[in-house]
């Protein structure tokens, strides 16, 4: 069932995630991708790294008189962290996906789309958002353009686009000028984690009016 | 790739997350408090001006002048960092004195073979901002199933301290407009449309800078 991932994480999402300065619908798109993905870790590892030197070239500020003396009281006042021993997961959802979830696949509270298509909108901050897709085999995605960047990451399954195939662990960073027509792999349902900073303009299947209530 | 040892560095477990008992149980090396005592020495030696032994001392012995040292030089560039970040000066200072004790209460966790002292700050300084400053949550990747190597090495974690420098080196020389594009970028108080209004530079041109500066880097990290 693992093919090695093929579609990685741009420089530019790796970067404002280790800056910390994505949306949070994003942030989880990249966690998720990363918690399955060796390479993009490696590359977060050396944007946190770039943090760490950016931070080092930072011109002093000058902080209160007694600024030592308060954090250390702060401390006095706080327990050694424990070390966490947090499993890795062994479900569908990566560890990051399940804490919003509240539980692998099974716990997903979907709501239906249509044509067997499902979704669930995840809880985030309101710059953008982010929600589980659940496409049936050989079924297509409704036919869709973007108004901003949308975030899509294979969780089960595969589908095919115009940019190829898309399988677990894969990512496919779509802008504004795209228009494509994902289609779920005939093997197994689909299951995606998609993101995006602006509503999607569906060019079928579901009414323009209907968006805005659903919010997709 | 910026780091390299950073990739290499990837399946290693951050200190303490398996107790020194347990290492010294797994391992062939004495792990015993004399020897924890010298590798403070030789992390002095080889990476001067890292603050790994500081780290290591506030860790081992509570020290507290070990902690002083840390504060005066990075208290205020993460105020700094945070104001620049969008924080109000207060809101910054008291920020930032959470993140210096977070420093304290988390020292057993830091592991000098997976990042350098400045880059874990940041790495506290950014999370405490996200959920102080903009109020939002933080997913983070799940760790990876370390493997039996759990033991911090020491050459390792040398060699990634060494191209820290280096890496902080290499931003100093980038040319002012790169750099400073570099740093808007950290500090989040611009998107890259925002910096394109402000500096009047077309947005393709600012990706393609920062592009740029990042192929620098990486060349100067070869």
């Amino acid at each position: 069932m693992s093919e090695p991932i093929k579609h990685h994480l741009t420089d530019q999402l790796l970067m404002s995630y280790a800056a910390g300065t994505l949306p949070e619908a994003f942030s989880l798109v990249v966690a998720t991708h990363v918690s399955l993905c060796d390479e993009c870790r490696a590359r977060l590892a050396e944007f946190e790294a770039l943090g760490g030197a950016v931070l080092e070239d930072e011109a002093a500020v000058e902080l209160s008189s007694g600024a030592l003396d308060a954090t250390l009281k702060l401390i006095s006042q706080k327990a050694k962290d424990p070390i966490k021993t947090e499993k890795v997961s062994r479900g569908i959802f990566p560890k990051p996906l399940q804490d919003y979830v509240g539980g692998d696949v099974e716990a997903v509270r979907w709501k239906r789309l249509g044509n067997g298509v499902k979704q669930a909108i995840l809880p985030t901050s309101r710059d953008a958002s982010v929600r589980l897709l659940y496409i049936p085999a050989g079924s297509e995605m409704p036919d869709h353009g973007h108004n901003g960047t949308e975030l899509t990451m294979v969780l089960q399954g595969a589908y095919l686009d115009e940019d190829g195939r898309f399988a677990r662990g894969d990512v496919e960073v779509a802008n504004e000028e795209m228009e494509h027509t994902p289609v779920a792999d005939i093997g197994e349902d689909c299951i995606c984690l998609a993101a995006t900073d602006a509503p999607l303009k569906f060019n079928s299947l579901i009414p323009r009016v209907a968006q805005k209530f659903l919010r997709i | 790739m910026l780091t390299s040892a950073s990739t290499r560095n990837q399946k290693r477990a951050p200190l303490g997350k398996v107790s020194y008992d347990v290492v010294s149980v797994l391992t062939t090396k004495s792990d015993s408090p004399a020897r924890k005592a010298t590798d403070v020495n030789v992390q002095d030696r080889a990476a001067k001006g890292a603050w790994v032994a500081e780290l290591a001392a506030i860790r081992d012995r509570q020290d507290k002048a070990a902690f002083a040292a840390l504060f005066e030089h990075f208290a205020p560039r993460v105020k700094a960092f945070l104001m620049k970040s969008g924080a109000n000066a207060a809101l910054a200072e008291e920020t930032t004195q959470e993140v210096m004790a977070t420093l304290w209460t988390k020292a057993h966790m830091f592991d000098p073979g997976r990042a350098s002292v400045a880059t874990w700050i940041f790495t506290i300084a950014r999370n405490r901002s996200i959920d102080a400053i903009r109020k939002q949550r933080r997913p983070e990747p799940e760790d990876l199933a370390w493997g039996p190597e759990a033991e911090p090495d020491q050459e390792e974690s040398m060699a990634l301290q060494q191209e820290s420098k280096k890496l902080a080196q290499a931003l100093s020389e980038l040319p002012e407009k790169q750099r400073t594009l570099i740093e808007r970028a950290y500090y989040g108080d611009l998107s890259h449309s925002e910096i394109a209004a402000e500096t009047g530079l077309p947005l393709g041109t600012i990706k393609s800078r920062i592009r740029l500066a990042l192929d620098r880097l990486r060349h100067a990290m070869k």
